[in-house]
């Protein structure tokens, strides 16, 4: 096995530069009113941290509900009110936002060549946004809950609860917002702020990727805001617009809100599918193989994904012959995923792999996503759909994709940026074990969940017959594990602010722009506006620039 | 790496070429600074018609099922308001045009005037849409509040039915009425939040412009106010013919 690429600097006499945008201005002030991509990337990166352990907790407490068959630890409604908080907190407050507001953030304008985000203040302003998105979340967990699953189904919504529906759809108004506003402000940033020489086609996979994620959010969140407003006023008001008493349709519901709610889930992942292009590529020492497809595919799924909604209501009556066209769509979306997992795995073939910890954390991510992305092509099928759907298969299905692909891709992210961002570099050894824990907790937390569902264990209820017992058992036991695996980084992440070694301007050798400067970066980003005279992820170009470093050096 | 960042530093500070005070520090020309703000104008827009979409969608659907609901409906809205009220609306995109062209010409009288020729015209539009609102109220036609089908089963009793001719509608069908009132009400409503959040943003640029703002050759903030005024503008020349004129073709 070959055994590094890591090339940190001489310890002994390695600095933390002086001035950074970190040090630049001290002060609460100096944060919560900076325009700063960088600082509002931490603020960010803070808060969603923050959620992320709340919805954890939730998640724990459910695996431990369903420790046993009866309602035992906790009633019914409570475990309702319980998986409700579990899905709005990790979607809303921790998905969505959670790789393009951190990493996006700190590393667009870095990996483009621009000193800032086009919108600096907007930058802000959606930041404050997902904060009083995620105090109005908290405030109704404290003052009751909501119990109506995060898709906030329609009659159940407006008529029969009687929980916080209203303040539960106001924060997520407002949390859509704030991710509107990074959208837009990521588009305008890729078109207009480019460095010179950088072409849409020098450009690192994970802007592409990003751009795809932020086209969604621009054109799908508004569509979320008014099916939410709508049914703010069914409730209060009894407008009768989802009310087939009054000649409304529930079902209306559902297309605005899976409208928003199928591409959301493509707003979680494409940002995450970048990160893996990056990571996959600088262990593998080549260029991503494929580069125009692999980015191209990302605008695919962008654009397949506003045409695929109705799979979430084949059982719903929905015309059956519109089944089958959204059938064929859905399975249309399993091609461009499908490109982007075979470039990878073909940048891998004759590549120079290492195993550092974002290297794990993103073959992690290729395994998981396969089986989430391919049992998504069961539940495509209107035929299993019938079969599978509202069971644990379900469940397993999307957590498949979203925690075993995007947490993966997230944290593989964090740790690969992370002496970027701050300077310091984590410990590779215990890291390298917690990537591999999280793997080993994900899979026994998950996987007992495919065959729980194809058995026909339903979601959402707080009991369930015997003789599931033994698989909700490997369940709990794995995400037990899979939190000592989530517990790990925030432990030994915190620790290495102060104690990790010095990373230097590019400890992976790797070869975008963010690693040709100082680490962490200048509040201005670059000294001089860079020119970008080669493709991405230019191994050759790299060792050129030693070279003549080497050089005029000696 | 600079050996001594304070050096580079001070370079920063003082070395990078004398650009207007408007110019936000992060662009590199102010060019490209209006691109970008001009683009992102747009991009939001783009959101909004995602927005109302959703209610046009809404329409679309419910038209299309309830269709004597929608006529009888759209026969109670008043003709005469509806076609001044979008004479007011285009008269104010009118004048903010002209107001971005005074900007842009740099004269500050006549950017003055525009401003509160756009502002008047708004709020005279407001105005005449609580004139048809009170109507409703009065007729018990806001869905959800007292809501009454009398006009539609019982056409002779109400006088703008009677007007049209309109038979009388079985009571089911009647009563999906409401449903074209929730429509017209959301939709106007939402198209009347934007022209209030519209009219707040006249009021201070009126206030800035007097001060000698955006006739210094920094236009880019009465050129994005305009594309959302004459956003505003659009979506009401959609809900008008969609709202009154539905029936109109027979």
């Amino acid at each position: 096995m070959s055994s590094t690429i890591v090339s940190l600097p001489d310890q002994s006499t390695a600095r933390i530069p002086k001035i950074n945008f970190i040090t630049k201005e001290n002060g609460l002030l100096s944060w919560l009113l900076t325009s700063d991509h960088k600082r509002i990337a931490i603020l960010y990166l803070i808060s969603i941290t923050f959620f992320f352990t709340i919805g954890g907790a939730l998640a724990g407490v459910i695996r431990l509900e369903l420790l046993t068959p009866q309602s035992d630890l906790m009633a019914a409604d409570t475990y309702n009110k319980v998986f409700t908080m579990h899905g709005v907190v990790m979607i809303f407050l921790f998905l969505v936002p959670s790789v393009p507001a951190t990493l996006g953030n700190f590393l667009i304008p870095l990996m483009i060549g621009a000193k800032d985000l086009a919108l600096p203040k907007i930058n802000l302003l959606s930041w404050y946004l997902y904060i009083a998105g995620g105090i109005l979340v908290l405030y109704t967990m404290i003052s009751g809950g909501v119990d109506t699953g995060w898709t906030f189904t329609t009659p159940l919504s407006t008529h029969y609860v009687n929980t916080n529906v209203l303040t539960t759809g106001m924060a997520i108004f407002i949390a859509g917002f704030s991710s509107i506003f990074t959208g837009l402000n990521f588009i305008v940033t890729i078109h207009k702020m480019r460095a010179p020489g950088m072409t849409w086609f020098r450009l690192p996979l994970f802007v592409w990727s990003n751009y795809a994620a932020s086209i969604l959010m621009v054109l799908g969140t508004p569509v979320l805001a008014i099916a939410l407003v709508l049914v703010a006023l069914e409730r209060t008001v009894g407008i009768g617009v989802f009310d087939p008493t009054k000649g409304g349709d529930p079902l209306l519901f559902q297309h605005l809100f899976w409208f928003y709610s199928h591409p959301a889930v493509y707003i979680m992942i494409l940002p995450g599918m970048g990160v893996i292009s990056e990571v996959i590529s600088a262990f593998s020492r080549k260029r991503v193989f494929g580069y125009t497809a692999v980015a191209f595919s990302s605008v695919a799924i962008a654009v397949f994904g506003f045409f695929v909604w109705e799979h979430h209501m084949f059982i719903m009556g929905v015309s059956s012959y519109s089944m089958l066209v959204f059938s064929l769509l859905t399975m249309l979306v399993a091609v461009p995923s499908a490109i982007k997992i075979f470039n990878w795995t073909f940048t891998l073939y004759k590549g120079s792999i290492t195993f550092e910890t974002p290297m794990l954390y993103a073959f992690g991510f290729m395994g998981l996503f396969t089986i989430g992305g391919l049992t998504g092509v069961f539940l495509g099928t209107s035929g299993t759909d019938i079969h599978l759907t509202e069971t644990y298969f379900i469940v397993a299905h999307f957590h498949f994709v979203m925690v075993g692909g995007m947490l993966m891709a997230y944290l593989a992210g964090i740790h690969f940026w992370w002496p970027k961002i701050t300077g310091r570099m984590y410990p590779e050894k215990i890291s390298q074990l917690a990537a591999v824990v999280t793997f080993i907790g994900f899979n026994f937390t998950f996987f007992p969940q495919f065959i729980l569902g194809t058995l026909g264990m339903p979601r959402r209820y707080a009991a369930y017959p015997p003789e599931f017992q033994i698989l909700n058992v490997f369940s709990t036991a794995g995400a037990t594990i899979l939190g000592v695996g989530y517990l790990l980084p925030i432990l030994y992440l915190t620790w290495s602010l102060k104690y990790g070694e010095i990373a230097g301007n590019n400890p992976w050798q790797a070869t975008g722009l963010e690693w040709q400067i100082q680490s962490p970066p200048l509040t201005e980003n670059f000294l001089e506006v860079p020119v970008m005279d080669h493709d991405a992820y230019d191994y050759e170009w790299l060792e050129r620039q030693k070279e003549k470093e080497v050089a005029s050096a000696g | 790496m600079p050996d001594s960042p304070a050096i580079a530093h001070d370079e920063l500070e003082t070395g990078h070429p004398a650009h207007p005070s408007y110019q936000r520090h992060h662009f590199a020309t102010m060019d490209q600074q209006a691109d970008a703000t001009s683009f992102a104008m747009w991009l939001f827009l783009l959101t909004e018609i995602m927005f109302f979409g959703g209610m046009f969608t809404a329409y679309l659907i419910y038209r299309n099922w309830y269709y004597p609901a929608f006529v009888a409906g759209s026969h109670q809205l008043s003709i005469f308001w509806g076609t001044l009220n979008t004479g007011v609306l285009i008269s104010s995109s009118f004048t903010m045009a002209m107001g971005v062209w005074y900007a842009e010409t740099r004269r500050k009288q006549g950017l003055v005037l525009c401003l509160i020729a756009t502002f008047v015209l708004g709020l005279g539009f407001l105005g005449i849409k609580s004139i048809e609102y009170a109507e409703k109220i009065e007729k018990h036609h806001v869905p959800g509040l007292h809501y009454s089908v009398k006009s539609f089963v019982d056409p002779a009793s109400d006088k703008a039915a009677s007007e049209y001719g309109d038979k009388p509608l079985a009571l089911d069908m009647a009563r999906h009425t409401e449903l074209y009132f929730f429509l017209y009400f959301a939709m106007t409503g939402m198209h009347a939040l934007h022209m209030i959040i519209g009219i707040c943003i006249l009021g201070y640029m009126i206030f800035r412009a007097r001060a000698g703002d955006y006739t210094d050759g920094h236009i880019s903030f009465v050129e994005n106010f305009g594309l959302y005024w004459h956003f505003v503008d659009i979506i009401w020349i959609f809900l008008f013919p969609l709202l009154y004129l539905i029936s109109r073709h027979a």
